[in-house]
């Protein structure tokens, strides 16, 4: 009787199990398809590192410390910078970033002396080659600026 | 050559042809419902790309695999490995023969078509043996052995659950058995019979939960392991078709072929009758699919043996008793 | 007469290279199997395939910038890591974290550790053959990714952990989707019993599978949910609580058998308990800073070492620091789970099938890079 008892209620435990998926056949879905929909970022996404605009400077405030290139635990970070004055601070002349190394850990954002750094937030990044990874942040940053620009005379 | 042209034989090729053009476009339609089934059932929608809500995906798919590369292993049976293929679909092809899709579109209505049928599905077996064991690796040769195991045992508890309904119809010809139910059909007298039959016939196609020879999580792809481009798209079509062969059988044998329910065929066409069954039944193979583990070898085989065997002999002799007394 | 069977045993037993890759192993793991039939006579994890150094990278650099490396060892379980490092440099620094952060830190590793087991549930079932259980735990982890998200901006690394704190404070956003997930949840653990649990083939499958009893679980080390399925009660954030554990109230679940069905029911018992620790830390959540005052940007703690353990998903993990006082530690050792979990298969594999030799595999839940670092 043992097994009859058995096959039962296997049976039945087989037919809830199917009820379950039964269920879920006539549900909205839960997947977006993505290159069509995308769903929101969350603001904490992190993306790579770029240079930040401030209105009031009208520029970048990096001020060549060097403190994000120390602190970067992969070497990302390649900065270069000229001293243009006597006093002050140097002046940014390069800001090369190797995407490929970086590990996302924000760590340069968290040093930064004059909160001149920000995450991009971009995560659409496809390359070919090894160079597509190289970022030149002041590059970006000019384009940005530029782009501002014009739209603000539009 | 008046011999060849005379109606039975053309009759019989162009049916071939005819059955082998609709296995084909079938098993690419299968594969698209299955694909969609399993996404509605997983809360994503499949394929969605090629064609309207994916239709045409599996067309892609095919003629991406007939351009890949058939790639034949290192020291593998050169013969074996690419007969394997041709010989697991031509069993396939045998079971359209017989098929009664209505009353008067039945290829050829042999006496013996129920025999015909299971004969023929036999023939997987040794197809599925030579594949693994040419493909020289030892998940496709554990799978082949699953395989025959697995078959040799389920065979039994399909045929004798089968043969309940020949004892019912008392005969061996698909159109009789069918003619047999036109009020009641066999599974409302022999449900114990269908059930089996249905559970049997799940592990006779190597489907989910029994799909052990090729239980993609414990041995890669079992006997299909080594094959690539259309070698590996022969086997699929005839996992697909011979699902469809199963399915077809059954609504034949117990849901009333092409006649509605209880006689009631409230004028849709028989052909119409015997394909909505048929489908709604493979939809049902397609919904266990995505629904269950996969069993492990020894219990399936326990299962057989032990369960289904006894009782499909049980059942066997008391409608053996019934038929002959009442 | 002797001799001859013996040889005749020896050409029966062939050898299954299991891995390194095969659909189910879980990461880049190779068993060597000896098997007569489908039956395993020998069994012999490999590993480190997928060795990256870890433990040097923290000699070599300053403690704050082993912070990202924390989260990829188990990777699906980074959060945990996470914590438990910045509770070590912590510990070795003297620094004092504020409560808030403290309960931040709970809430975010909770949520981690459920993932963790819905990832592992899905991925178990799929070894076993069922891939619809798979989408609908990932459907369930994903909630909890997006949460996490929110807070961390990453999805599986998080480094979301500081020495004194985290880097972000939590808002009622955050707050709101943690409560709705807690709800979500409660509904589909009934879905989740009806589909898997008391499923007649689940059960055979897992059922007197692969038993490990508190013995062998001593003898290799074994800990997290494979030991407590032996029924040891034994768990680091009730035997020696860390953060603020000892404030929450919650069960130790345990097992019987010690087989991969009780380890299962080990891992849902725990979701269960982790959101009730959620619910409590939600509720008493203090307000107030969630970052340290004084944290020194470059932390050189004073000669000296320190031991401290976490309950990661899948055990007792620990970190071992030693300080020269300089920048960054002289010596980071870090127990991982993993390795005792893995190497117990070697006493536990022999006289199964494949397939459950896979089963187990899965039971067991390990994740490989972690044993590798």
């Amino acid at each position: 009787m043992n097994i009859f008892r058995e096959i039962f209620y296997g049976g039945l435990s087989l037919i809830v199990g199917m009820t379950v998926t039964a269920r879920r056949l006539f549900r909205p879905l839960v997947t977006v398809q993505y290159p069509r929909r995308r769903i929101p970022l969350s603001e904490a996404y992190r993306g790579h590192i770029e240079l930040k605009f401030f209105e009031d400077a009208g520029a970048h405030k990096c001020i060549v410390c060097f403190n994000c290139e120390k602190t970067c635990p992969s070497g990302v970070i390649r900065l270069e910078g000229v001293k243009l004055r006597e006093k002050g601070p140097k002046t940014l002349t390069g800001y090369l970033i190797d995407f490929s190394l970086c590990s996302l850990c924000g760590l340069c954002v968290e040093i930064c002396p004059t909160q001149t750094l920000q995450y991009s937030g971009q995560y659409e990044l496809v390359g070919e080659t090894r160079s597509d990874c190289l970022i030149d942040l002041l590059a970006r940053l000019n384009k940005r600026v530029e782009q501002k620009e014009k739209t603000a005379k539009n | 050559m008046s011999y060849l042209l005379s109606s039975e034989w053309s009759r019989l090729i162009l049916g071939l042809l005819v059955a082998v053009g609709f296995s084909q476009l079938n098993a690419l339609f299968l594969v698209w419902l299955e694909r969609k089934i399993a996404g509605h059932i997983q809360l994503r929608p499949g394929p969605m790309e090629v064609g309207p809500h994916g239709l045409l995906q599996t067309i892609a798919d095919a003629v991406k695999l007939m351009g890949k590369e058939l790639i034949l292993p290192l020291k593998a049976d050169r013969k074996l490995f690419f007969v394997a293929p041709v010989l697991v679909f031509t069993p396939v092809l045998v079971g359209f023969l017989v098929l009664p899709f209505a009353k008067n579109m039945i290829i050829h209505d042999l006496n013996v078509g129920v025999l015909l049928i299971f004969a023929f599905s036999t023939f997987t077996v040794p197809a599925i043996l030579s594949g693994g064991w040419a493909s020289n690796n030892k998940y496709a040769l554990l799978g082949a052995v699953r395989s025959v195991g697995q078959n040799v045992a389920y065979e039994i508890p399909l045929l004798l659950a089968a043969m309940s309904i020949v004892l019912m119809a008392n005969s061996l010809s698909f159109s009789e058995i069918v003619h047999a139910q036109r009020r009641l059909w066999f599974i409302f007298v022999q449900p114990v019979a269908g059930i089996i039959y249905l559970i049997s016939a799940t592990a006779e196609t190597n489907r989910a939960p029994f799909d052990i020879p090729e239980a993609e999580s414990e041995l890669v792809a079992g006997f299909h392991t080594e094959y690539s481009g259309m070698g590996f798209g022969l086997f699929f079509l005839a996992e697909y078709t011979n699902m469809f062969i199963v399915c077809a059988v059954a609504t034949s044998l117990f849901f009333g072929g092409w006649t509605g329910p209880f006689g009631i065929s409230l004028g849709i066409p028989g052909i119409v009758w015997f394909l909505f069954k048929t489908y709604v039944l493979i939809f049902h193979l397609m919904w266990v699919r995505w629904t269950f583990p996969r069993v492990r070898f020894d219990q399936l085989m326990n299962f057989a043996w032990k369960v289904l065997i006894p009782i499909s002999l049980a059942n066997f002799v008391v409608t053996a008793v019934v038929v002959k007394f009442v | 007469m002797a001799e001859q069977d013996t040889t005749r045993a020896s050409q029966r037993v062939y050898t299954l290279n299991l891995g390194p890759q095969h659909p189910s192993t879980h990461g880049v793991l190779r068993v060597l199997l000896d098997l007569d039939g489908e039956y395993i006579v020998k069994a012999d994890p490999v590993i480190g395939y997928g060795h990256r150094g870890h433990e040097k990278m923290g000699e070599n650099r300053q403690y704050r910038q082993f912070l990202p490396n924390t989260s990829r060892m188990d990777y699906l379980s980074g959060m945990l890591f996470n914590h438990g490092f910045v509770l070590a440099v912590e510990k070795l620094a003297g620094i004092q974290v504020p409560e808030r952060a403290k309960y931040i830190r709970v809430i975010a590793s909770e949520l981690n550790r459920i993932s963790s087991h819905l990832l592992w549930f899905g991925t178990y079932l799929l070894d076993l053959g069922g891939f619809t259980p798979f989408l609908y735990a990932f459907d369930d982890r994903e909630q909890i990714l997006d949460i996490l998200d929110s807070v961390s901006g990453s999805r599986l690394t998080y480094s979301y952990c500081r020495f004194g704190g985290v880097s972000r404070d939590i808002d009622s956003k955050f707050i709101d989707m943690t409560r709705a997930f807690l709800k979500r949840m409660e509904k589909r653990w009934a879905d989740y019993d009806g589909l898997v649990t008391k499923n007649i083939i689940f059960i055979r499958r897992t059922r007197d599978v692969g038993v490990i009893d508190a013995e062998l679980a001593r003898r290799y080390g074994v800990t997290g949910p494979n030991l407590r399925a032996c029924g040891v009660a034994f768990d680091v954030r009730r035997s020696e609580p860390y953060e603020v554990y000892d404030r929450f109230e919650f069960e130790v679940p345990t097992g019987s058998r010690g087989d991969a069905l009780d380890r299962y029911s080990v891992r849902f018992m725990e979701m269960r308990q982790s959101c009730r620790i959620i619910a409590q830390a939600l509720d008493h959540l203090p307000q107030g800073d969630f970052m340290a005052g004084k944290v020194p940007q470059k932390l050189a703690p004073p000669r000296g070492e320190v031991y401290s353990a976490f309950e990661s998903a899948r055990g007792l993990s620990a970190y071992y620091l030693v300080s020269d006082g300089g920048p960054g530690p002289y010596r980071c050792h870090i127990r991982v789970p993993s390795f005792g979990n893995l190497n117990v298969l070697n006493d536990v594999l022999p006289g199964t099938l494949v397939a459950d030799a896979i089963s187990i595999l899965g039971s067991i839940d390990v994740v490989i890079p972690e044993i590798d670092r």
